[in-house]
């Protein structure tokens, strides 16, 4: 962290745990008899506790929302751009918590971590949590930091669909919602990119039906390839021709040099191994069938405007112009939901070369559009 | 009192608490005013991100879109008014955003630039090019406003739409010579009009 970054930011934050052993019954059937829960906050909680955000992550995304670990830390949180004094969600005045996923791997219980019935790690007997299951533990989260009411749910991607979830399962709970780059189902294309993705992990000899641990070993190729496809849906076309054109990275197409490799290739081989090394490849499962799953329609008998008729938040829908894999027309989808049901609702398509990532990303009319909507959230 | 008299007419005609849905708000200043003294519940709808930050700044709800892109989204009857304040000249068919709005709103208000009046008319008569005012700076061929029209024009293409005008009301409205003869005399006129 150094002193330019310092003025704006969060600063040196910690990651918490809190620890549950009330059991939690899933959506699945099954029940967590015990679990904890990883999570930022920034900010202070006023006396009248009426100034509390929720943050929700998306599919790779942690708790680590913000601000730096140690004054050596060079890599703040990932949405850094948007939380801070001053900034779009303004610190100065709200209480940011970030709420971690339960069946993660960044602190919270999941497959990775070692269930107590066993004393091994859950592996391949961790529960399919859901969207819903994690809107139960932020409710309780909540609770045990003496919050009863969210000025504002925010949360892209699968984020959103959580801050979906949040204003028709519990729609007294908050007074605004912002939901970025989100969908209120996925489509069979999207759900067709997840299966992939873990078919891909699937195929790893390594994956081992999902007890890799046990052998200590990971999935490693299985992982990489499944986050190139992800990766690559998460990007647009466009913006790959700019980045990588048909550039080399080395060899060349000379009969007697090296094998030519794509920059393109490179790159995503290199996010790939990346991703690999830090993400548990269960988590990965996990997450993209609950992405699957989340279906807002269901709250309303299939009907996504009967669905959102019991929020009684204000909304804020955006949607980023390149992004295929969480195209505007779902956006506005939600959007128009909510004009059918009579609710208040801003929605924005952000004129953007990113992809589905542009909602991570600084972008001017993005940062400048969610910090005037948010003067609105009390107080 | 504001810039443009239209908004004054608008302010005066919009009932209290009424649901308002304003077609091209701009950075919504009209919006935020009839919200504030109309306490209406308004929805704006720009396609410009400026403007759009702008009204979100206000306060004010904004949907980001195209009204020319046929408006299904917003229900029969969901609003009380709809408003159309000084940008059906920048429609390419403003014919067909016309019909839609009369089916959306109880009624709508529709406010334009009279460019039969006498100044524009002189104008292209004695210099022989496309006026251009204060309020209007535009040169033809880089101007948004693509399809103006006159007091006249406006009429005529309400009663070839079978849309009722139930109001009128012209800028410098109190002068006599608008009242009597508004096509030329009028710099901008107001309208309240319903599906017949």
């Amino acid at each position: 962290m150094n002193n330019a970054h310092a003025q704006s930011s969060v600063g040196i934050v910690e990651s918490k745990t809190a620890f549950f052993d009330d059991p939690l019954f899933l959506k699945s059937g099954e029940v967590l008899k015990e679990y904890s829960l990883a999570y930022e906050t920034y900010g202070v909680l006023n006396a009248n506790g009426n100034n509390a955000v929720l943050i929700c992550h998306a599919l790779s995304g942690s708790h680590h929302a913000a601000g730096y670990y140690s004054e050596a830390d060079t890599k703040p949180g990932w949405w850094d751009t948007m939380i801070g004094p001053g900034k779009p969600i303004d610190t100065n005045r709200l209480f940011v918590v970030s709420s971690n996923n339960i069946g993660g791997c960044d602190g919270s219980t999941g497959p990775s971590s070692v269930s107590q019935s066993s004393g091994k790690p859950w592996g391949s007997l961790f529960p399919q949590v859901t969207v819903e299951d994690w809107v139960e533990t932020q409710k309780r989260l909540a609770e045990s930091l003496g919050i009863s009411h969210w000025a504002a749910v925010i949360g892209g991607s699968l984020g959103g669909m959580q801050a979906l979830e949040w204003s028709v399962r519990y729609p007294s709970w908050l007074s605004h919602c912002v939901v970025l780059a989100a969908a209120p189902g996925l489509t069979a294309q999207n759900i067709a990119f997840n299966e992939i993705a873990r078919q891909a992990i699937f195929s790893d000899p390594q994956w081992l039906q999902g007890d890799y641990a046990l052998s200590e070993t990971v999935p490693e190729k299985g992982m990489a390839l499944a986050r190139m496809v992800g990766h690559l849906t998460y990007m647009s076309a466009d913006k790959m021709s700019d980045k990588f054109g048909r550039e080399l990275r080395q060899g060349s197409f000379e009969p007697d040099d090296d094998e030519p490799i794509f920059q393109v290739e490179s790159y995503l081989r290199y996010q790939g191994s990346q991703f690999a090394g830090r993400f548990d490849a269960n988590t990965y499962v996990i997450m993209t069938r609950a992405l699957d799953r989340f279906d807002l329609a269901s709250h309303g008998q299939g009907d996504l405007s009967q669905a959102l008729a019991q929020a009684t938040a204000e909304f804020l829908v955006v949607s980023f112009s390149s992004d295929w894999r969480f195209a505007p027309s779902r956006s506005q989808e939600i959007a128009n939901a909510l004009l059918a049901s009579g609710k208040r609702v801003t929605y924005a398509d952000i004129e953007s070369d990113a992809g589905h990532d542009g909602f991570l990303l600084e972008d001017k009319d993005y940062m400048a559009l969610v910090g005037a909507w948010m003067k609105r959230v009390a107080p | 009192m504001m810039l443009r008299s239209d908004i004054d007419t608008i302010l005066d005609w919009v009932m209290q608490g009424s649901r308002v849905l304003d077609l091209g708000c701009g950075d919504g200043e009209l919006l935020a005013a009839l919200t504030q003294q109309k306490a209406i519940s308004g929805l704006g709808v720009d396609i410009d991100a400026g403007n759009l930050i702008a009204a979100v700044d206000k306060g004010l709800c904004v949907v980001q879109q195209n009204m020319e892109d046929g408006l299904s989204n917003f229900n029969s009857k969901s609003f009380d008014v709809v408003i159309i304040a000084f940008s059906l000249q920048v429609l390419t068919r403003p014919h067909t955003v016309l019909e839609r709005v009369v089916d959306i709103g109880n009624e709508a208000i529709v406010s334009f630039p009279n460019f039969g009046h006498w100044r524009s008319r002189l104008s292209l008569l004695f210099s022989g090019r496309m006026p251009k005012t204060k309020a209007l700076p535009y040169s033809w061929f880089d101007t948004p406003n693509i399809h103006f029209c006159t007091v006249k024009d406006f009429e005529r293409l309400c009663d070839q739409l079978q849309i009722e005008i139930i109001e009128r009301k012209t800028s410098e409205g109190g002068h006599i010579l608008a009242k009597l003869w508004p096509n030329l005399f009028a710099k901008s006129a107001s309208y309240r009009i319903q599906r017949t």
